[in-house]
């Protein structure tokens, strides 16, 4: 393997855009809305589309104010259906997101003869290419990506600890956070906001993928680890930036094996992640599979011993 | 706009191309219109976005056996075959997930959908570097190819759809079950293991011939929007059964014929807009659980509620102000009403406007306001079904006379002719007086002092 300052770039925006995911993503898991992830991420594509159609540039800022429009959009639609239509909530994201979708692809499609926005890009992203974007930073060429997705990573942390306490407890009693005058309801739309804009930051350099794996897995491999939750935020954290490094390695490494040469890194980084969810859910120290087979095993050749005690 | 003799032509299916594509995703719409109905009663409609996602490492995976088996790779079925092992196995981790640990279903589906989507989007891109052969075309599974759809691509979509179309109508009675009540379909010795696993075989089935037609993103609009939509035209299951398949036929149908007659729409987008199109009319219009209908129906019911407390109020009014026993129509003070209830003056200025306008009121000198001689009639029967309620409460639910006025406020409103009939011959024989009974607790008819 040929390691080269190049491939730590690619780790290091893999790692930052995984835990800004990260963070958000084990707030909708405890709120039961992973789903909300996928569905937004595909839901933003139309808000790219416009953004693109009306300023006729790929510009990093109209790019971001369209795709969180078209993010909290898809919150908003999906409340209102199931609210007003009486819905079920799965099922109400499911028509919003393919709708948006749909719009999407056919603006995209429209706008196709003079434009390389490509949908393809978006869901896998480029995040090999990201080390050759480069911008000036203090003094330093770092690439664009790790610029941006550090500085949503660094929005999404001070929100986090900022409203700590509140979105604890709107995630665990929302009806108690309403009633102590705590609105569960901007907490959820702050949630989808900061959900969109990571999506979009993610969007432009690394690709969807990493985006919805990251918002899910490593929350909830944390969420089989441990059960407080800023215990939980630190081991999704880790998980993530582990995922990215995993990932990368693997995506340079495992195609070698079959004969193949080196695949996308951002498909990878979400195999990596499913890979430490499985190590969690067989091996977490308090309800891993294999971990609970032997602890059966051991209590019941304990048994024995403990009736005589008894009697 | 082309010509009205095109869109003729294209709807009626007569180009053999167009027939073939829009055939293929009719079908397609019917079978998972029936097959999403269950999905969506089982409370399980992003089961086929997890599911639709799960099925790419498949296709990848299958071109890259085919094509070290010395074939082309492209061959349609074998393609799909690896589709469907790649979408069962991405049931079966769901379903470990959930019985395993303590995570929940949307957890279980969002792991299975980004995992294994990941893996499919590397290993797709792994096999396209295979020498030799061209992998090119294999991303439509994303998107959709429909335009492209050749014979034997129509036969596979029209069997399989088929096929699932009539295995969910034979198994609907078990399904019904499974989706309403599960607990009772093992109680009653149904295998509901079986059975999850048949409706997740057929959804299965018809994401994995939806990839090819819509792609798989848009497929899972086939299975989660038709019943959706459906759903609010009926509460009975059989009827929604078939107006989902309908719903699901219309949009595959006339999305195909859309995009048909201007080939820069693609018939994916278009079928899932059109289905949303539909979703939204029924959503909106739909009479039986529509928005709009239950809005009518419920300002209608708040109209009367307000009606027949104007009245009752002006009646206990008119009692207190009656000299001897008779009750007579005289004009009453606003003032009075006012006290009875707690409107605001802009409130029950509106439910005067609304009595004025049902003849219940006729004009009077301001300050004042006078019933009409329906309007009268009718405060009388108002107020004789409170007091019969009330009575009825008093003496066969063992209710305090002081607590019933509540309790009757709020049924009276819905008494049926027939349960006030029943009400008469029973309160009847207990010697309570008709035609209006006199109230059984007192009224207090002055406005309330201010505390």
């Amino acid at each position: 393997m040929n390691w080269t300052s190049f491939d730590t770039w690619i780790v290091v925006v893999g790692a930052l855009c995984a835990v800004a995911c990260a963070l958000p993503g084990c707030f909708l898991v405890l709120r039961k809305m992973s789903m909300m992830g996928d569905a937004i991420s595909h839901a933003v594509l139309p808000g790219l589309a416009i953004a693109f159609l009306i300023t006729g540039t790929r510009a990093s800022v109209p790019m971001f104010i369209g795709a969180a429009t078209a993010g909290v959009l898809t919150a908003l639609f999906t409340q209102w259906i199931s609210k007003l239509g009486n819905v079920d909530r799965g099922a109400a994201m499911g028509i919003v997101f393919t709708t948006l979708f749909a719009v999407g692809l056919i603006l995209i499609r429209q706008a196709a003869d003079h434009v390389d926005l490509d949908p393809g890009c978006v869901l896998y992203g480029a995040i090999e290419l990201t080390p050759l974007d480069e911008v000036h930073f203090g003094g330093f060429a770092i690439p664009r990506a790790a610029l941006v997705n550090g500085v949503v990573l660094i929005a999404n942390l001070i929100i986090v600890l900022s409203l700590f306490k509140e979105l604890k407890l709107s995630a665990f009693d929302p009806d108690l956070a309403n009633t102590l005058g705590f609105s569960s309801q901007f907490l959820h739309y702050l949630l989808m906001t900061m959900v969109a804009i990571t999506t979009v930051a993610a969007f432009e350099s690394v690709g969807s993928i990493i985006v919805i794996a990251m918002l899910i897995v490593p929350p909830a491999t944390a969420l089989l680890l441990t059960r407080s939750l800023p215990a939980m935020l630190w081991i999704a954290s880790g998980t993530a930036a582990a995922s990215a490094l995993i990932g990368h390695v693997s995506a340079i490494v495992v195609p070698g094996w079959f004969g193949f040469d080196a695949t996308t890194t951002s498909g990878m980084i979400a195999f990596a992640a499913g890979l430490l969810f499985f190590l969690a859910w067989m091996f977490s120290p308090s309800e891993g599979l294999i971990v609970n087979q032997i602890r059966q095993k051991r209590t019941q050749m304990q048994e024995p011993v403990m009736e005589e005690s008894n009697g | 706009m082309p010509p009205w003799s095109d869109i003729l032509e294209v709807l009626t299916l007569q180009t053999y191309n167009t027939r073939l594509v829009v055939l293929s995703t009719s079908l397609l719409g019917i079978a998972a219109g029936l097959v999403g109905a269950f999905l969506l009663l089982r409370k399980r409609s992003l089961m086929g976005d997890a599911l639709s996602h799960a099925t790419l490492p498949g296709v990848a995976i299958a071109f890259a056996v085919m094509v070290s088996l010395g074939g082309t790779g492209k061959s349609l079925p074998g393609l799909l075959l690896g589709a469907t092992i790649s979408g069962v196995a991405g049931i079966v981790t769901m379903l470990l997930i959930r019985n395993t640990t303590r995570l929940r279903d949307d957890v279980a589906m969002g792991f299975v959908l980004s995992v294994f989507f990941g893996i499919g989007v590397a290993s797709l891109q792994m096999v396209q570097n295979i020498p030799g052969a061209s992998a090119a075309g294999l991303e439509s599974f994303i998107y959709g190819k429909t335009a492209s759809m050749v014979h034997s691509d129509f036969i596979l979509i029209a069997v399989v759809a088929g096929v699932a179309s009539l295995v969910s109508l034979a198994l609907t009675k078990e399904f019904l079950l499974l989706c309403f009540d599960d607990g009772f379909a093992a109680s009653q010795g149904w295998p509901t293991l079986m059975l999850d696993m048949a409706l997740l075989g057929l959804v299965t089935a018809v994401t994995v011939i939806g990839l090819q037609a819509v792609g798989l993103i848009l497929v899972i609009a086939f299975l989660i929007t038709p019943p959706t939509a459906a759903r609010f035209w009926t509460n009975n299951l059989v009827p929604m059964l078939f107006l989902s398949a309908g719903i699901g036929g219309i949009s595959g149908w006339l999305g195909a014929s859309i995009s048909a007659l201007t080939p820069q729409l693609p018939a994916g987008a278009v079928i899932v807009l059109v289905a949303a199109a539909l979703f939204l009319i029924s959503m909106l219009f739909a009479p039986a659980r529509g928005v709009i209908p239950r809005l009518v129906r419920q300002g209608r019911l708040r109209r009367k509620v307000d009606r027949q407390h104007l009245l009752r109020a002006a009646y206990e009014i008119l009692e207190s102000m009656a000299s001897d026993d008779e009750t007579r129509n005289i004009p009453l003070p606003m003032d009075a009403l006012q006290g009875m209830r707690t409107w605001t003056p802009h409130q029950l200025g509106k439910i005067l406007r609304v009595a004025r306008r049902e003849d219940h009121l006729e004009p009077a000198v301001p300050g004042m306001i006078r019933l009409s001689e329906p309007g009268f009639g009718e405060a009388a029967r108002v107020t004789r079904n409170h007091r019969l309620w009330e009575s009825y409460l008093i003496n066969y639910a063992d209710i305090a006379p002081s607590h019933v006025d509540r309790d009757a406020d709020m049924v009276e409103h819905i008494l049926g002719a027939d349960l006030v009939s029943e009400l008469e011959a029973d309160l009847d024989s207990r010697d309570i007086v008709l035609p209006v009974p006199p109230s059984p607790h007192p009224i207090q008819t002055e406005p309330r002092a201010e505390a």
